[in-house]
């Protein structure tokens, strides 16, 4: 393990498996926001299976353990792409071709993840200050609205996370800067995808193809998931 | 079948020497037989400007027939030039028209510095290989070739990573000036053969450290380098390098 980290190919598995960790987590948030959409198809009152989940997620230990590695892992995986993307600049160096670079092939993405996770960062800002600070530190009015709903087979009463976020959605603004966050989202994970594994060296001829095609479907699932949720809430709740 | 003649304009990047400023010169060159190499068109050129009292480009060759790796230049957006897989030297004239502006630059890379004109200082791949690409070998009888039986697939994966010629056409064209392709071609060539294998985790991890010490960037998996390598180096390579380094950082 010795001085794993200081180099470059150990800092680049830093990134990949911080990486893959916040996928899964980008998994568990777009099912929890798929309950938006699903309480009429399952026969349940508007906002009682968010609220339902919203509370699970809040009082779950598990959840409450993941948090704190959650934020570190957004500040491993950013501080790193930070660094890496510093040295690469000076390894590129300061003499740019006059004729440019034609070469063909090469994913548009995979050239600017910096430049797209700054627009994932500058979403996440926006989202967090939307509902994460209104939930868990300044609170707002929304929330104390009633709710109940079935919570672990018994009738709860709780937070009331789908009046917000449903108030939150109505606001065209928001819904634009959701969608471009999400975009951007999903440019980043079509390349990042297969990357992270060809990063921890799990890849060969056969898979190559597969991991990259593997990688487009997972990144465009996760990214228009979440647009067509809030462009749903938008238009229809 | 006669071919036909051009007549070209060349962009030509030049510099006295690694601290002198440099700057693209503009040359015009005509009847080029389209059945000529880009190397013999440079040629053609230098005749023309030694003919002129002027000082010849310096560029790298050897021998132009695609095996050495010496050759380089950067092409009209391309490392070793607009034809796929196939160095400078194997490049023909046929891949340009008549009338046609060729731009013509050095590697760039913080790896490789100018020396000259179209020359760059590419000792860095000397100093990795240096740093353990080979096998250590005991002095005594010649032991048998067909004595360590090699499965037929290792043997063409090590050769396919073999055929790299050390170019640096994948550190040329990387955004990141990364020398990932090289490297990882080098370490398979001998991670793939049970010869290899016995100083297989220390080799990973020398070479790795002394391409970071030498400054080149970090592997985003872009794949630009694969793309402009001549001899099709494959990025898996990159994948089993990173499989052979951090697993030997892991047992550590
Ligand atoms: C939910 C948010 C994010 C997810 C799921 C994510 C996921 C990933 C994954 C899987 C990779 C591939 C790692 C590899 O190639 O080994 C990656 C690479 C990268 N990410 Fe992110 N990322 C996120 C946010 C960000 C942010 C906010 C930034 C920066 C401001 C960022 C910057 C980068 C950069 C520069 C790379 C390329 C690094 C490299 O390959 O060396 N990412 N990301
Ligand atoms: S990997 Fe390809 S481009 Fe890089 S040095 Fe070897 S032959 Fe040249
Ligand atoms: S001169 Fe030897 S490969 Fe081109």
């Amino acid at each position: 393990m010795a001085n794993l980290f200081s180099s470059s190919i150990g800092r680049k598995l830093l990134m990949s498996i911080t990486g893959l960790f916040l996928i899964v987590f980008l998994l568990v948030h777009l099912t929890l926001n798929s309950f938006l959409l699903l309480d009429g198809v399952l026969g349940f009152e508007e906002g009682q299976m968010f609220n339902a989940g919203a509370h699970f997620m809040a009082t779950n230990p598990f959840i409450k353990i993941m948090e704190p590695m959650l934020a570190i892992g957004f500040l491993v995986h950013i501080m790193y792409s930070i660094g890496l993307t510093i040295q690469n600049i000076k390894a590129r160096g300061a003499a740019r071709y006059a004729s440019g670079s034609k070469t063909d092939d090469v994913e548009w993405s995979s050239k600017n993840m910096f430049v797209l996770g700054i627009f994932v960062v500058s979403f996440l800002v926006v989202h967090l200050a939307n509902f994460w600070v209104k939930m868990k530190i300044t609170g707002d009015p929304l929330l104390h609205q009633e709710a109940s709903f079935p919570f672990m087979g018994a009738e709860a009463h709780g937070e009331n996370a789908y009046a917000l976020v449903n108030t939150a959605f109505q606001n065209i603004a928001i819904v634009i800067i959701y969608v471009i966050g999400c975009i951007a989202l999903s440019f980043h994970l079509s390349h990042g995808f297969w990357s992270a594994f060809q990063t921890i060296g799990w890849n060969n001829t056969v898979w190559l193809n597969r991991l990259q095609t593997i990688s487009k479907v997972v990144a465009w699932f996760i990214g228009l998931g979440f647009c067509v949720i809030a462009i749903a809430q938008y238009l229809f709740f | 079948m006669k071919g036909k003649t051009l007549n070209l304009k060349l962009k030509v990047w030049r510099q006295k020497s690694a601290t002198a400023q440099g700057k693209f010169e503009t040359y015009e060159v005509s009847n080029i037989s389209t059945e000529g190499s880009f190397l013999e068109m440079m040629d053609i050129l230098n005749e023309q400007i030694i003919s002129n009292g002027g000082d010849p480009v310096a560029f790298d060759h050897d021998c132009r027939e695609g095996i050495c790796g010496m050759c380089s230049l950067y092409i009209n957006g391309h490392a070793h030039g607009p034809d796929e897989d196939i160095t400078t030297c194997q490049l023909h004239m046929r891949k340009f028209t008549d009338g046609d502006t060729i731009t013509i630059e050095p590697w760039r890379s913080a790896g490789f510095p100018v020396v000259k004109d179209l020359i760059v200082d590419r000792s860095a791949f000397d100093k990795i290989l240096q740093a353990g690409g080979f096998v250590s070998v005991n002095t005594g009888g010649i032991p048998d070739g067909n004595a360590i039986p090699i499965p037929k697939e290792d043997a063409d994966e090590a050769m396919d990573s073999a055929s790299c010629i050390g170019c640096g056409a994948c550190v040329a064209s990387c955004k990141n000036g990364s020398a990932m392709l090289f490297v990882s071609a080098k370490v398979s060539q001998l991670a793939l053969l049970p010869q290899g294998r016995v100083e297989a985790a220390r080799r990973a991890k020398s070479m790795v450290a002394k391409m970071d010490e030498l400054g080149f960037g970090n592997c985003t998996n872009t794949g630009a380098c694969e793309v402009e390598c001549p001899k099709n180096i494959s990025i898996t390579n990159i994948a089993r390098l990173n499989r052979e380094f951090l697993s030997a950082k892991l047992k550590d």
